[in-house]
């Protein structure tokens, strides 16, 4: 033992990075590889729906404007949060999300279960301009989505490679999705996002 | 989770402890034939390395985080399927629908583990629980009348209800104002409850293709008229004999209709704006007004604790 001296790491660039490596790296293999085979991150829940065509493009328009910067998508299980958001967050939620845009700030509201908590009409006049509806608000208004229309060119393309990542679409979702987004504008694609954010929990008790 | 990750994580976890320990007793030996406190024979741009030993403060924090992580290791879950001394855990995830959900809260709950979350919900309940239960047995009439449930009331509206109607609950374009005593669907503790509790839906259709723009600009000023305003004669006449197809929903009289959520158009309270350009948008157009339902959100308890303080916000003694 004693012959192993710091030395052969120090002046081995080679063993060095592969001890490097080696340490850094157990951390994720116990804490994330195993996650990636469970039954709990992989299974949804009960009723969970894959986006709709339109609510996949308002997806990409929360992560086009930066939505995630400020809004979390993640009740932490704590009575102080469900309180507030409903019930706190499950893996079985998000299997379907790629990338998960659960977010770590939050200098607005969680958004988690936001779906059917405002009207449509709500958002649409607190995207214009929030302060309209919330004085003391400080989020920036987004007027423009109200005049951006969406063309649809993508949207196949997107849920195929959304099927290809595991999302249940079938054919028809994928055939319908041009005609389905075609002509709307970005503001209501945003809102339908919006409005499916964590309902299928709610729903899957009725 | 299966055996294989749970030996996968206990194995890794505990080797990589094991080794940490060899690694830090190895340093703490003197295996370089070098005096403590002699030069080591390196020496770089005339800095040379003496042969110091590990500083004794930092050695004594390494093994206290060693104490400290078995210890842990032991109590909490964190070696596969292994619970834990403690029977402890924050929250059950592995659950798939809010019935699961409570089911797990069950389930822990009797065979005696401590679910960090539950617990804290639990302590609520009893806290709570009983101060909500005797709210829940006055009416909302009473309620209204009872300071404390005002407070709690007020508290959860600003919470929940303010960000529509704001928090004077004056609301807004679109938003009803609750505090005036013009209500779309009722203004009685049934009403609210009801519209809390199952939320609205509000339909006004557009009859931009029905009417031409003259006919939509006197049936405006024939609306208008009806709250008493000043409007010209001519352009009122003229709408009025248009109104017919209104007074399907807002009445004859144009009264409104609290069945159909249908506004009274003759107390110059005007949910989308009372201005001559506003009135015929809404004609045009149609409107649309959706109160979200907050059974599922809020539950019943503190919904009839809000109804009493929505009622109390008109009905001020």
């Amino acid at each position: 033992m004693s012959r192993f001296k710091h030395e052969f790491v120090e002046k081995n660039l080679g063993w060095l990075s592969i001890l490097m490596i080696l340490a850094v790296s157990i951390g994720g293999l116990v804490e994330i590889t195993p996650l990636l085979f469970q039954k709990q991150t992989n299974e949804p829940i009960k009723g969970l729906q894959p986006y709709t065509a339109l609510e996949l493009e308002g997806r990409d328009i929360y992560i086009r404007e930066g939505c995630n910067n400020c809004h979390s998508q993640m009740i932490r299980p704590f009575r102080a949060e469900t309180e507030r958001y409903g019930h706190y967050s499950l893996a079985g939620e998000h299997v379907w999300e790629f990338p998960h845009l659960w977010g770590s700030k939050r200098t607005g509201p969680d958004l988690a279960r936001v779906g059917g908590r405002y009207s449509d009409e709500w958002h649409h006049v607190h995207l214009m301009n929030p302060r309209n509806v919330v004085p003391e608000s400080n989020m920036p208004a987004f007027p423009w989505l109200a005049e951006n229309k969406l063309t649809g060119e993508d949207t196949a393309k997107k849920m195929e490679v959304m099927r290809s990542l595991g999302v249940p679409y079938e054919d028809e979702d994928i055939a319908g999705a041009k005609e389905a987004v075609q002509g709307e504008t970005e503001m209501d694609a945003l809102i339908a996002y919006l409005q499916s954010l964590g309902t299928a929990l709610q729903q899957a008790d009725k | 989770m299966s055996s294989f990750w749970s030996a996968w994580i206990i194995v890794l976890t505990l080797a990589t402890l094991v080794v940490l320990i060899w690694l830090l007793r190895w340093n703490m030996k003197n295996y370089t034939h070098i005096e403590e406190g002699q030069e080591m024979d390196h020496e770089f741009d005339g800095i040379v390395e003496l042969n110091n030993p590990l500083p004794k403060w930092w050695t004594y924090l390494f093994w206290a985080c060693f104490a400290w992580g078995f210890l842990y290791l032991a109590l909490y879950p964190g070696l596969g399927n292994f619970n834990g001394l403690l029977d402890w855990k924050s929250s059950n995830q592995d659950v798939r629908s809010l019935e699961e959900s409570r089911q797990a809260m069950e389930e822990a709950h009797e065979k005696g583990m401590i679910v960090e979350y539950d617990r804290s919900i639990r302590a609520a309940e009893e806290k709570y629980g009983p101060i909500f239960e005797a709210f829940a047995e006055q009416s909302v009439k009473e309620l209204a009348k009872n300071e404390d449930a005002l407070d709690v009331g007020q508290r959860l509206f600003l919470q929940n209800c303010a960000q529509c109607h704001g928090s004077n609950a004056m609301g807004g374009q679109g938003f009803p104002n609750l505090t005036d005593d013009d209500w779309l669907y009722g203004g009685e503790p049934s009403d609210i409850k009801t519209s809390l509790l199952e939320g609205r839906r509000g339909n006004m259709a557009p009859f931009g293709e029905q009417f031409s723009d003259k006919e939509i600009n006197e049936l405006a000023n024939y609306v208008a008229s009806l709250s008493g305003r000043d409007r010209d004669p001519d352009l009122v006449e003229a709408g009025k004999a248009n109104f017919a197809v209104c007074s399907a929903c807002h009445g004859q009289d144009g009264k409104g209709n609290q069945q159909l959520g249908a506004p009274n158009l003759t107390d110059n309270v005007w949910l989308y704006g009372g201005s001559i350009n506003k009135i015929e948008e809404t004609i045009r157009y149609g409107r649309s007004g959706v109160m979200p339902a907050w059974k599922n959100i809020l539950g019943e308890d503190k919904i009839h604790v809000i109804s009493a303080y929505v009622y109390s916000l008109s009905n001020d003694e």
